[in-house]
């Protein structure tokens, strides 16, 4: 991860701030740093998405196939993930210093992602032990300020709303053969409702979302929730080398479900209101 | 808790009134600047087949026969009196290494610290400092011989880019506002609560690490959010910009200054206001 370097007396500063629920930006402990979101980046993708979260970038294109499921869950589809830190990022990336990064982020995305409560899986089953479809979801990282889990997360649900998935239908024709069927509305198609994903750092006493890679540098431990939009949590993990105790914990995922829960409803209406401006959309894309 | 999500909109250059007079000449890289053969070539530039061509993107600066580009954004290039805040990166046996934002990191030798306990600095601590000379490579000899200068305490770094600092006589401010800056030449801002009386006559060497009030945590806050939307659209820093920027921020909450728009509101009033003063 991209480190910044912080002195002692900084570091008890920013201890002392967040005791005190300002930040160094002045924003409050469960305060999200401007956000802006945009679909339709990437056009040979099936969907993409492109999320700021103050100087962290982050861009997600998906593409969805039609694949074999996996033999122990045969009704359900499922999704690969592949995240690439650029070295636009930090010098650290440079040749393979962004793969340990990479693998951590998305060893944690599939345990968020291939969990039946995240997201409706069996909707991506087209026929039982047969076909399914699968999404292959690739992450690139553009700028690193912190708060990736988050963000990758956001752009993720942004990019799913901007893949229109066709209803398909198998059937076997007279020679035993299989064709696939489109219906004739081209509009037929499905959207995957995901959740999303809220990192909480413990920082002192008190727990900060959406850290900045300075905060970052304060805290020991961090908790990642997954969190739907009806404030179902559906996967939480624990990083960093510090411990936590029960009752942070209780806290820290209460805090969680609450700053998660609120994060969807503004996203949908931001991606719908997007949808709506429809061909008058100004793209602006990475030249803006 | 608020979450402030939009669609992004592509920015527009903002500019008050520039008269033909002021336009400075700016070229980018590879565009020819004279082929008069009698100019000096000076940093910035190459001769391509007897024409004088630019090699980086800046503005032209002409001194009787010499010329010479000086670039608009830039690694610091110190000069001796500079001042800089620096974070220090390496301890060694009788020097430091501090980093400046500079090609190289700065020395800060031993024997130019005079201040009672002064060696008491370790890694990642932030100090302020003066340039004491240059060498042949380009790195900076650092000296902090003075009781202004020395260990910084509680507060915070803003970092921008060097070539935003304005060159003033003094760079340590103590803003009426209730907060103290010192503008590092390398573009390294450090904002920090202003001593009381009794810790002033201190000198450096003691870092208080008792909690810094609200008040003074709001006022470093905002002021911290006020250089980033200064340096966000190219406004020259010094004491006077940073306080009409604060004072035209008043109206909002220090969260929101960081949103596109009211950045462009405050300094579209703070560059307003530096026009009227000089006008």
């Amino acid at each position: 991860m991209a480190t910044v370097q912080v002195s002692e007396a900084e570091k008890v500063y920013i201890l002392h701030g967040i005791r005190d629920d300002l930040r160094v930006d002045g924003r409050g402990c469960e305060d999200y740093r401007h956000m802006e979101v945009e679909t339709d980046v990437v056009s040979n993708t099936d969907g993409s998405a492109k999320v700021t979260l103050g100087h962290t970038a982050v861009l997600v294109g998906i593409k969805a196939e039609i694949g074999k499921p996996r033999p122990l869950i045969p009704n359900e589809g499922y999704l690969e993930f592949f995240v690439d830190c650029s070295a636009n990022a930090t010098p650290e990336f440079e040749g393979r210093g962004g793969e340990e990064l990479g693998t951590e982020l998305s060893n944690i995305l599939y345990k968020v992602f291939n969990n039946e409560h995240s997201l409706d899986l069996r909707s991506l089953c087209i026929s039982p032990g047969e076909h399914c479809w699968v999404l292959y979801v690739d992450v690139l990282l553009l700028q690193c300020d912190g708060n990736l889990y988050d963000a990758i997360s956001i752009a993720i649900k942004a990019a799913l709303f901007n893949t229109k998935i066709p209803r398909v239908h198998i059937s076997s024709d007279d020679e035993g053969g299989k064709e696939i069927e489109l219906s004739d509305d081209p509009y037929d198609c499905m959207r995957v409702n995901v959740s999303c994903i809220v990192t909480l750092c413990k920082i002192g006493h008190r727990h900060v979302v959406d850290a900045t890679l300075q905060e970052k540098a304060c805290s020991v431990a961090s908790l990642i929730i997954s969190v739907t939009h009806k404030g179902v949590i559906t996967c939480t993990r624990k990083v960093g080398r510090g411990s936590l105790d029960p009752e942070s914990i209780c806290e820290m995922t209460e805090a969680g479900r609450r700053v998660g829960k609120a994060l969807h409803s503004p996203l949908i209406k931001l991606l719908q209101q997007e949808e709506s401006l429809g061909k008058k959309r100004q793209k602006v894309g990475f030249l803006g | 808790m608020a979450v402030d999500m939009r669609l992004p909109t592509v920015i527009k250059a903002m500019s008050l009134s520039v008269s033909a007079a002021d336009r400075k000449d700016m070229v980018v890289p590879g565009d020819v600047i004279t082929s008069d053969t009698g100019f000096m070539r000076g940093h910035g530039t190459y001769v391509d087949e007897d024409k004088l061509t630019a090699s980086v993107a800046g503005e032209v600066q002409r001194v009787d026969k010499l010329i010479c580009v000086r670039p608009l954004k830039t690694r610091f290039n110190g000069e001796v009196g500079d001042v800089v805040v620096g974070r220090i990166t390496e301890v060694q046996q009788k020097r430091w290494k501090v980093e400046t934002n500079s090609r190289l990191d700065s020395v800060l030798l031993l024997s130019s610290v005079n201040l009672p306990g002064g060696e008491l600095a370790s890694r990642n601590d932030l100090c302020s400092a003066e340039v004491q000379s240059v060498f042949s490579d380009g790195a900076l000899s650092l000296h902090t011989r003075s009781l202004k200068y020395g260990k910084l305490g509680q507060g915070v770094l803003v970092q921008l880019s060097p070539s935003l600092i304005k060159r003033q006589k003094t760079h340590f401010h103590n803003l009426p506002c209730g907060a103290s800056i010192i503008l590092g030449n390398n573009g390294f801002v450090w904002l920090y609560p202003t001593p009381g009386q009794q810790e002033e006559e201190a000198g450096g060497f003691y870092t208080s690490l008792e909690p810094v009030s609200l008040s003074d945590r709001e006022v470093i806050s905002r002021l911290r959010n006020c250089l980033l939307a200064l340096a966000a659209h190219k406004v020259l820093l010094y004491d006077t910009s940073v306080l009409y920027c604060y004072e035209s921020s008043l109206q909002h909450q220090v969260k929101d200054i960081l949103k596109p728009e009211v950045m462009e509101e405050i300094v579209m009033l703070t560059q307003q206001k530096l026009l009227e003063q000089e006008g």
